[in-house]
């Protein structure tokens, strides 16, 4: 009788440890794939049914209509879509979980610039070339490069998103066309008590993009088109120089080293900054906030680069085929229809995101919906995307560092390229 | 009545009787295998859920992250590592491009692990210290008899029940740039944002919410100490102090170290309220926070990582076991009265 | 009477004594309220923020200003990608199970840790505690590659099963020391009178067993309830538990961070677990004396 009592506990502890030591049998390795690469990429090439779209929460509100009008065109083919959270690394862990598990039910996805090669090396998007080939004529080159792993293409450019520079209309009526005539402007911002120029610039994703504008803009690059990190050059660090002595001359107010986006754009909202860099969604904010002291005297325009408009960070987002999805026709139609003119103008519209196609940025329909879009397109036309490389977490993480350092003074300049050199290089040697 | 004695049954509430030898050997017999038979479904859900894990890791630490293979563009599989990946955190040996060792360059997770350790250590030394000495103090208080002790015994329950996770949003709230610390104290500091501000940021907070915790654990300590002690001491002609030095430490001491001892591997623990306040920022990354980052760049290395975690812990808790005389052990079976 | 005139001069010291004012007590009195406002003013603090208006998030006014209901709505507002019912339904889940399982299988090994001698015994109570004081992260990393592979990631069990890791170790401590304490004699005498075991059992060891198993339930839920590092690495979406949804509420724009709104979602958590604790605070303090862990 008292045996009875703990049998039930013990079976149930047996049964527990028996499912685990059968199915989790092997722990090493990153659970990763090489030869299955090209053994699933062959797959499902002609395959058609129902598919699901992922993609992270939809702020713009685009997506339930398009996916309803396709629907409606497709009764066979219908697209269920999949709301991830709002939080990128979430939306990174979640894809990550379900290319491990081989999951046949994410067949399309929308993923961020800068995951591209990682997914791409570790063999779980579909290369859009052959039978799935995706045509990306007219679509900007910035936003092709960075669908772009190894000369393939391994996802097509869905929306975009590119620096800007906010400046205060009443107090410079032009705005400056390099780095050198916008630090000759600050004292505007001096003679008006107000901070000069204000970026992102606390340790995070931000910093990155912050740099990569610096470095880029001045000529230098972080990695080179093969992955290989390229830093360590006199242009990168002129251009980290750039930002280390704006920020020792308390051109760059202090506060400002905490700033990601949302409290520069508090502070140029509230008259304290008179050059800001953010992206275009500040616009809309800047001009309806009951709290925006500026709606009515800000002004749009490209960075400022070394002798003309400057190398923004390239944002948005690609959309991509997994090689495990079982109705790869469906989502190369899908792919095309999401990149037709018709749904990029309908992003614009809608959603008052950045379309991939060149012409749109010169429709005059748009431009009166987005009138920054001129000033965008020069941005995105100038645009260098973040280090293309399957180690983006290890190379984000070099830069942040060492930019971070360097702005504070905890070390040179040089120090901090050949730093930042370094451990990159340390990252792609695994 | 004789039969009583004879019965070897185990079940019988007779463990503090003493019995026969020979019968006191076969009830240890049979209440050995009862006692095991019992423990037996706790054991082993224990050993399913932490032995297997860890031993998981211990394996996984030996093998390499998956590299790229220059030739495809792809990722391979790893293959054995050796001890790589120890070398890697705990000598800074990272791979350089052209194979060999090079030392881990900043801006790399591996240059972290001697800051992380430090920082770790400090956190836990410095709340700890601040946790024992208020948390002595309101112990005190709160031994003493008067009117509204249960009101303050129950505020004090309040920091322990709020999860970890809201602590660590409102202190953020408190300290934020424009929050209600700045004001009170009429200052301009960007808390969250440099460096020795973050760190106490952290510790204020971590402290907030502990010191209640350990001031209960001593004032059980305190209160088994009998008044008659205090009387004859009073009697004798001591001060306050010496009351305190010569027979409230020495008598508090077992059941405070055993506070501390907890206290400690906690702190060595700490992930919560750094990651949440600061994301590790500014030097408060601690040895939870940096195994955590890694997972994101290599499982394998992250095993390497947490294994070397753990050892620390349990070296801290060997130390404390050991030489300084935190008896955990004797806390949870003795009966709790004084001797 | 002259014993009379000699206890009137005995208590009129006395009496005196009582007189000059107690310092002593005025200082307890003092210290007392310095830790009642140490520990409910940032929570007092919460509340307030709580129901402030968002439009008011860093006005200092120490008492309720500016209130309104908006945050909780906010709080409980799909619409932004936050899914906090959902929230509270996978913690309740994830620390009722956990709770029940660790009662289930720890109360067997309290019992035999407090009542039976044995050998190893002292192995064995080492080996619990050294249980509990498992950094998390030593599981995580095997778990987060272990779930994956077997498909568990996003199911509750895979934040059950690490929950387990250090609940069970803080139910069977606690309910060893409890059990320590029980006058387990009156089942002895029960026994004499006549009963047979089961009732016994049922009429004396269980009331006396209920109080200690129910507080420790409490411990126990409450360490669940709070625990955040697990949490965060082996949830996904559907199954994110209430602290994780804390850390990364989002906010109505990308990069926003909603204050009025974190502080709402806090209080909600809290309030339960603070009404649960006050009500059962001696036994609690009881529980949690009796050599708890966290």
């Amino acid at each position: 009788m008292k045996s009875k009592k703990f049998l039930l506990p013990a079976a149930v502890a047996g049964v527990l440890a028996l499912s685990l030591t059968a199915c989790g049998g092997g722990g090493g390795g990153g659970g990763t794939s090489s030869g299955g690469a090209s053994g699933d990429a062959a797959n499902n090439l002609d395959g058609r049914g129902p598919i699901t779209y992922v993609q992270g929460k939809d702020n713009s509100n685009v997506v339930r209509p398009l996916i309803e009008k396709w629907n409606a065109a497709h009764p066979n083919e219908k697209v269920t879509f999949k709301e991830q959270s709002d939080q990128a690394d979430q939306q990174h862990d979640d894809l990550v979980q379900n290319f491990q598990a081989k999951n046949a039910n994410y067949d399309v996805m929308s993923v961020d610039l800068i995951w591209v090669a990682e997914f791409a090396a570790k063999g779980w998007l579909q290369p859009l070339k052959d039978k799935t080939a995706i045509s990306t004529d007219g679509m900007l080159e910035s936003t092709v490069k960075s669908a772009t792993y190894n000369n393939t293409l391994y996802a097509a450019p869905q929306s975009s998103d590119g620096g800007i520079l906010y400046y205060r209309g009443d107090l410079v009526p032009n705005p400056p066309k390099t780095w050198d005539e916008m630090m000759k402007m600050c004292d505007i911002a001096k003679q008006n008590n107000i901070g000069c120029y204000a970026g992102q610039f606390q340790k995070y994703e931000g910093l990155t993009v912050n740099a990569a504008e610096a470095i880029n803009s001045a000529g230098g690059k972080i990695v080179d088109d093969s992955g290989k990190a390229a830093v360590n050059s006199s242009e990168a660090k002129a251009g980290l120089t750039n930002l280390v002595n704006a920020y020792k001359d308390g051109n760059i107010p202090t506060e400002a080293i905490t700033f990601q986006e949302e409290q520069g754009r508090q502070a140029f909202e509230a008259g304290k900054l008179l050059f800001h860099r953010n992206w275009p969604y500040v616009y809309n904010l800047a001009k309806t906030d009951g709290s925006s002291t500026v709606k009515d005297t800000f002004k749009m325009a490209p960075l400022p680069g070394k002798d003309g408009p400057g190398a923004s960070s390239l944002g948005g987002h690609n959309i991509a085929m997994s090689v495990y999805s079982k109705n790869k026709a469906t989502v190369a139609d899908f792919i095309k229809y999401i990149t037709s003119e018709e749904t990029q103008r309908f992003y614009a519209t809608q959603g008052s995101l950045a379309p991939v196609l060149t012409k749109l940025y010169d429709d005059q329909e748009l431009v009166t919906k987005l009138p920054y879009l001129p000033v965008l397109k020069t941005s995105i036309e100038n645009a260098v995307p973040r280090p293309v490389t399957p180690f983006y977490p290890a190379v984000t993480k070099a830069v942040q560092d060492n930019a971070y350092a360097a702005l504070k003074g905890e070390k040179t300049v040089d120090a901090a390229i050949s730093d930042m050199q370094a451990a990159i290089e340390s990252a792609g040697a695994k | 009545m004789s039969t009583e004695l004879q019965k070897p049954d185990a079940t019988a509430a007779a463990g503090h009787t003493m019995p026969s030898r020979e019968s006191a050997d076969r009830k240890q017999l049979t209440q050995g295998r009862w006692a095991y038979t019992l423990l037996a479904p706790s054991l082993i859900l224990l050993a399913v859920v932490i032995i297997y894990p860890v031993l998981n890791a211990i394996i996984m630490s030996f093998q390499k992250d998956s590299g790229l293979d220059p030739a495809t563009g792809f990722f391979s599989e790893g293959g054995p590592a050796g001890f790589e990946n120890y070398t890697h955190w705990l000598l800074q040996q990272c791979t350089a491009p052209g194979g060999g060792s090079v030392a881990c360059p900043p801006g790399t997770l591996g240059a972290q692990f001697w800051d992380s350790m430090g920082t770790t250590f400090f956190f836990t030394v410095v709340t700890v210290a601040f946790e024992t000495v208020l948390g002595f103090w309101m112990a005190i208080i709160m031994a003493r008899a008067f009117r509204g002790r249960s009101l303050i015994r129950a505020a004090v329950l309040v920091p322990w029940a709020i999860p970890t996770a809201v602590t660590a949003k409102l202190w953020f709230f408190i300290f934020a740039f424009e929050g209600i610390a700045n004001k009170l104290f009429g200052t301009q500091i960007l808390w969250t944002g440099s460096e020795w501000p973050a760190k106490w940021a952290i510790i204020i907070a971590d402290v907030w919410k502990t010191t209640p915790f350990m001031a209960l654990l001593i004032l059980a300590g305190l209160q088994l100490i009998p008044d008659e002690v205090y009387e004859a001491a009073k009697v004798d002609g001591a001060s306050t102090w010496q009351r305190f030095r010569l027979i409230t430490l020495p008598l508090v001491k077992p059941a405070l170290m055993v506070a501390i001892l907890f206290r400690v591997l906690d702190a060595l623990r700490m992930y919560d309220l750094p990651a949440i306040m600061t994301q590790g920022a500014n030097g408060t990354t601690t040895l939870s926070i940096l195994v955590v980052q890694q997972i994101r760049q290599g499982f394998n290395t992250a095993a390497a990582l947490s294994t070397i975690t753990f050892l620390v812990i349990f070296l801290v808790a060997f130390i404390f076991v050991r030489f300084l005389g935190a008896n955990a052990v004797d806390a949870a079976t003795s009966s709790g009265k004084a001797k | 009477m002259s014993t009379a005139t000699a206890s009137k001069t005995s208590t009129t010291p006395a009496a005196h004594a009582k007189r000059p004012f107690n310092w002593g007590s005025l200082r307890t009195y003092i210290s007392a309220v310095i830790i009642l406002i140490w520990c409910m003013a940032p929570f007092y603090w919460m509340l307030v923020t709580a129901f402030r208006d968002v439009g008011y998030t860093f006005d200092t006014t120490p008492f309720f200003t500016h209130i309104t209901w908006d945050n909780f709505a906010t709080v409980f507002d799909e619409s932004l990608g936050n899914h906090f019912g959902r929230n509270l339904l996978n913690s309740l889940i994830v620390g009722a199970v956990t709770t029940v399982v660790a009662l289930l299988v720890g109360v067997f090994a309290a019992y035999a840790l407090a009542r039976l001698n044995f050998r190893f015994k002292f192995v064995v109570l080492g080996f619990i505690l050294g249980a509990s004081m498992f950094p998390g992260v030593a599981l995580v990393t095997p778990l987060f590659q272990l779930f994956t592979n077997i498909g568990w990631f996003g199911t509750y069990q895979a934040l059950i099963i690490p929950n387990i890791s250090f609940v069970l170790p803080l139910t069977v401590y606690t309910l060893t020391s409890f059990f320590r304490e029980m006058p387990w004699e009156l089942e002895e005498a029960a026994r004499i009178d006549g009963c047979t075991q089961g009732q016994a059992f049922r009429k004396v060891i269980l009331p006396l067993a209920a109080p200690a198993t129910f507080t420790t339930a409490i411990l126990a839920f409450i360490a669940s309830w709070n625990e955040f590092l697990i949490a965060s690495q082996l949830s996904n979406d559907s199954t994110k538990t209430v602290t994780v949804a804390i850390a990364y509420f989002a906010g109505a724009q990308p990069h926003q961070e909603p204050y009025t709104a974190v502080m709402a979602a806090g209080t909600v958590v809290t309030i339960p677990l603070v009404v649960l604790v006050l009500i059962f605070q001696r036994k609690i303090v009881a529980g949690l004396t009796a050599g708890a862990v966290k």
